[in-house]
């Protein structure tokens, strides 16, 4: 058996967030997995015609559907008697999991299917040509939500898929980031072990989108979790079970800085915008009580 | 295989055949050098290469594929004892 189960040869970007996150999740998943991938960055890099770097079985579905074609998958399995020992992984990027294809995962959840959808979040349509998503953070300049003189870049708030995802009662429902490996890849094996349907959310870096350098992947993604604008915490039965503390939360700024898509919120007219994503940092740290005090 | 109209279209693929596309040959500037003298196997650089062609066991044993690495750097990034360090790529005349 190869020592990853995502072969090298793919085509992501140098630095590609999402391509280190996916063969962590993978390998942390075991071979015994059937993937169904909705169409996004992921797909495309994976799987040029006419060969695939995935080493198990991969369907690509359609947009919106992934959770549908996984939902099929899983009930062929469980009546074959083989979901014992194969498991199924529904996974899209940030656009197919919380635009294009949450109708498919929304009746995945509810219906309680034994799989585990992971949403790689690069917080644009990247594949595409960088136009904004439902989790595109605010104050993002992208291809559709360009910063410029009347604009300081998209003006909605990223959607809380996370909350989404544990409004629907399902048994295990987590954040992780490309800064953070090893917490990844514990919390797929967690999530494996757990019967039922699981979302686990991963930040991933996307130095072509983000306009960093494709060596800043990794510390790109960790500031995030530092400044508190990616939350890491986990919901077992709709209750916060775990979250990653953090000490001293950093200045939006240290994670804002190094990229493109937020240059232009270091001018001077764009002083409030950048004080208002300081105030959402402010926010996710107190309503998920991120912060390490004394006691925790 | 899957036949239309007297075709033959392929429509599966060999597990991890993209090992065909050597990406290499995408990189231009540099090239991580894996100096083998401070390595602690701390494995980091095997969690973040994101072709995951980076390998290794023992301290000071850890090497990275040059057929597929892009170069992007990351290894000598998350590097905590800088034991991996970008270098120029070399010209086709000294590979």
């Amino acid at each position: 058996m190869p020592e990853h189960l995502l072969s090298p040869g793919h085509t992501a970007c140098a630095g590609c967030g999402q391509s280190l996150a996916a063969r962590l999740v993978l390998d942390a998943a075991g071979p015994n997995t059937i993937i169904v991938n909705n169409t996004g960055c992921l797909e495309v890099f994976s799987t040029t015609y006419p060969d695939t770097a995935w080493e198990v079985p991969f369907i690509h579905s359609l947009f919106e559907n992934a959770a549908a074609v996984a939902s099929g998958v899983e009930a062929a399995l469980r009546q074959s008697g083989k979901l014992a020992e194969v498991r199924v992984i529904s996974q899209a990027g940030d656009g197919g999991t919380a635009d294009i294809g949450l109708q498919a995962l929304s009746g995945m959840w509810e219906r309680g299917h034994d799989i585990l959808s992971v949403c790689y979040d690069n917080e644009a349509y990247m594949n595409t040509g960088i136009q904004r998503s439902g989790l595109t953070p605010t104050y993002t300049s992208t291809s559709t939500s360009p910063a410029g003189q009347s604009s300081t870049g998209n003006p909605r708030p990223k959607k809380n898929i996370v909350e989404i995802a544990v409004a629907h009662g399902i048994p295990y429902v987590a954040t992780a980031s490309a800064g953070f490996p090893l917490d990844l890849q514990k919390k797929v094996k967690k999530a494996m072990a757990i019967r039922g349907p699981k979302f686990l959310h991963v930040h991933v870096p996307c130095p072509l989108g983000w306009r960093h350098e494709p060596e800043q992947t990794y510390q790109i993604a960790r500031l995030a979790v530092e400044t508190g604008l990616f939350p890491m915490i986990e919901f077992e039965n709709g209750k916060i079970s775990g979250r990653y503390l953090i000490v001293k939360p950093k200045p939006v700024e240290d994670y804002l800085k190094p990229q493109g898509r937020f240059r232009h919120l270091f001018k001077p007219a764009a002083e409030a915008a950048l004080k208002e994503i300081q105030e959402l940092a402010n926010r996710n740290i107190e309503r998920y009580g991120l912060l390490k005090t004394a006691g925790s | 295989m899957l036949r239309v109209n007297g075709l033959r279209i392929k429509i599966t693929a060999e597990p991890g055949s993209a090992r065909n596309n050597k990406t290499g040959s995408w990189r231009v500037e540099r090239r991580p050098e894996f100096r083998q003298k401070d390595c602690i196997a701390c494995r980091l650089c095997i969690l973040v290469c994101p072709e995951g062609i980076v390998a290794g066991k023992e301290k000071n044993s850890f090497k990275t594929d040059y057929l597929y690495c892009k170069g992007c750097g990351l290894c000598a990034a998350v590097c905590p004892k800088k034991d991996i360090e970008m270098v120029a790529e070399e010209t086709e005349s000294e590979k």
